[in-house]
């Protein structure tokens, strides 16, 4: 089937300006995809606002130049520099000045100054049911599974674009018939205390992103809803090991109130029965460090720390001071609660580094350290950093980062699986 | 070897050593958009680079940035000389849509079953206008 455009669309794609380069865009990719048609939306989640080198840059400025806004509400990823200056970013000139040129472009074009991986925390949670365009694959699956709307991943530049025409390809996940669980992830057969422990979301994401790939699943076995930051560590992990843009939970998220519902009446094609080997094999896939007798930092909030977690971090450093720095990756939304009662200073005088507005895998902050050893306990994390700042990774539970940066060295006391 | 593989997004022809990825891979964080490096130390082909090469993949994974980081190396002079991908990647592809919008010139990205891959693999390979694949030379030892 070929994309039919209506006659307003066409006459917009035909233009000189941003807006007709725009349509051209989302009508390009939506050929590409065999979309037989645009369809509204009623929101974007932009990620191309993150310097990769002077491209994107010149792109976001030549929408700009054509008098291109956006048409509907935008929230903005994390870009490449810390604008509210708590962290110092090692981007030298001239990447740097392209960095905050790209930033300034997507201000001009009408986004929301949110720079947050986790905008779905930060006050934009669209309905169950609603069409969007969301890019950065957190949010992107958190989207689609916790709040139950419906994107799919858009890419940097097809995220703005869509947010531009205000219009996204038919395709995949906006079609309810696309979003019926295949596969069963059964965790039933793990410990109850694994399942209740921290390390288990991020854990059993990663298997699941490996496992399932781009096929949508349903998990069962889980009794009680895990936490909105368990799930948020869980999508991550997945969307980072696998190309998951959708999972269910039965009972747990709002399209699958129980299996025979999210299946649609249908025997699942295929059954993952989780082990305590595999969740096992999963963990010790996170951590590429072996024998590591010393760390040199700890990285957490991928994606960006809530509130909670803070609380979290606060009760478990307990006025101790850190011997190597805890870098706190958050959001603009979560500093201006931290920097009431003077809780940011106490954080920074015990050690933690807070990053805020972007994260220590998307810009350089870490010093280059050759054979350097970052522990976190985040999957996403733990799945990039390698490749984007030459630290090997420990995978460890938040106490165990917490207590492993006030010694200096692993420590690992969580159970196993 | 030679086979007629569908245009998914039009570029110029060209030739380069095929790179025959045997695992999916995440462009961003798994490739390097100033060199086109692989970065991602957990892939097969870790270490190998794929500016200028006919670049097989057999399948994508991972970050919405994928089309950021191809952008990048098209703008860089450090993209492969063309792309031939088991299934069509949106993401990945919008890279080269963006930069036709931009009036670079790019590589062309073909489709072809990657149970053909091998076939390639260790040669010189040729892609045509009409989306043509052909092995230009035999290399005397495998390096991909």
């Amino acid at each position: 089937m070929s994309l039919i455009l209506s006659q307003e669309e066409q006459a917009i794609a035909s233009g000189q300006d941003g807006a007709a380069t725009a349509m051209r865009i989302v009508a390009d990719s939506a050929r590409l995809l065999g979309a037989p048609r645009l369809i509204p939306i009623a929101s974007a989640h932009i990620d191309g606002a993150l310097y990769h080198g002077d491209s994107g840059t010149l792109f976001a400025e030549r929408l700009v130049e054509g008098g291109a806004r956006v048409s509907v509400r935008s929230t903005l990823n994390v870009g490449a520099l810390d604008l509210m200056g708590c962290s110092r970013i090692r981007l030298e000139e001239p990447a740097r000045g392209m960095a905050r040129r790209m930033m300034e472009a997507y201000r001009k074009l009408g986004c929301e100054q949110s720079w947050t991986c986790a905008p779905y925390q930060a006050g934009h949670r669209p309905a169950l049911g609603s069409d969007v365009a969301w890019g950065e694959s957190n949010a992107v699956v958190f989207c689609n599974s916790v709040l139950g709307a419906r994107t799919n991943r858009y890419g940097d530049f097809l995220d703005i674009a869509c947010a531009i025409s205000g219009r996204a390809p038919d395709y995949g996940l906006h079609r309810a018939e696309s979003r019926r669980a295949q596969l069963v992830f059964d965790v039933s057969g793990l410990s109850a205390s694994f399942l209740g422990s921290e390390i288990a979301w991020p854990v059993l994401g990663s298997l699941y992103g490996r496992e399932v790939g781009n096929t949508i699943g349903v998990v069962t076995g889980v009794q009680r809803h895990p936490g909105e930051d368990a799930l948020k560590a869980f999508g991550a992990a997945s969307a980072s090991s696998g190309a998951v843009g959708l999972f269910h939970i039965a009972g747990v998220t709002p399209e699958a109130p129980d299996l025979l519902t999210i299946l649609d009446g249908a025997a699942p094609e295929t059954v993952v029965r989780v082990t305590p080997e595999m969740a096992a094999k999963a963990r010790a896939g996170l951590s590429t460090a072996t024998a590591a007798k010393t760390i040199d930092a700890v990285a957490i909030g991928s994606p960006h720390l809530s509130l909670d977690e803070f609380d979290m971090l606060e009760r478990l450093i307990a006025g101790r001071r850190l011997s190597v720095p805890v870098y706190a990756c958050t959001g603009r939304h979560v500093l201006s609660s931290l920097e009431q009662n003077g809780r940011r200073k106490t954080l920074e005088a015990s050690g933690v580094i807070i990053v805020a507005d972007t994260c220590v895998v998307v810009t350089p902050i870490m010093p280059e350290l050759a054979g350097g050893i970052l522990m976190t306990n985040s999957g996403k994390f733990a799945h990039y950093a390698p490749g984007n700042t030459g630290y090997a990774v420990l995978y460890g539970s938040l106490a165990d980062c917490v207590e492993s940066a006030v010694l200096g060295k692993p420590t690992f006391t969580d159970i196993a699986a | 070897m030679s086979a007629m593989a569908e245009i998914l997004v039009p570029g110029r022809a060209g030739e380069g050593e095929a790179l025959v990825l045997t695992a999916p891979i995440s462009f961003w964080g798994g490739v390097d958009p100033k060199s086109g490096r692989i970065a991602d130390v957990r892939h097969p082909q870790h270490g190998e680079n794929l500016a200028g090469r006919v670049l097989f993949l057999p399948g994508t994974i991972g970050s919405s940035s994928a089309s950021a980081v191809l952008l990048e190396l098209v703008h860089n002079g450090h993209a492969p000389a063309a792309l031939v991908l088991h299934e069509p990647d949106a993401i990945l592809l919008l890279g080269l849509i963006v930069a036709r919008e931009m009036g670079w010139e790019t590589p062309m990205a073909l489709r072809l079953g990657r149970d053909v891959f091998d076939a390639y693999r260790g040669s010189t390979v040729t892609v045509t206008d009409d989306g043509a694949l052909a092995i230009a030379a035999q290399q005397r030892d495998s390096m991909s």
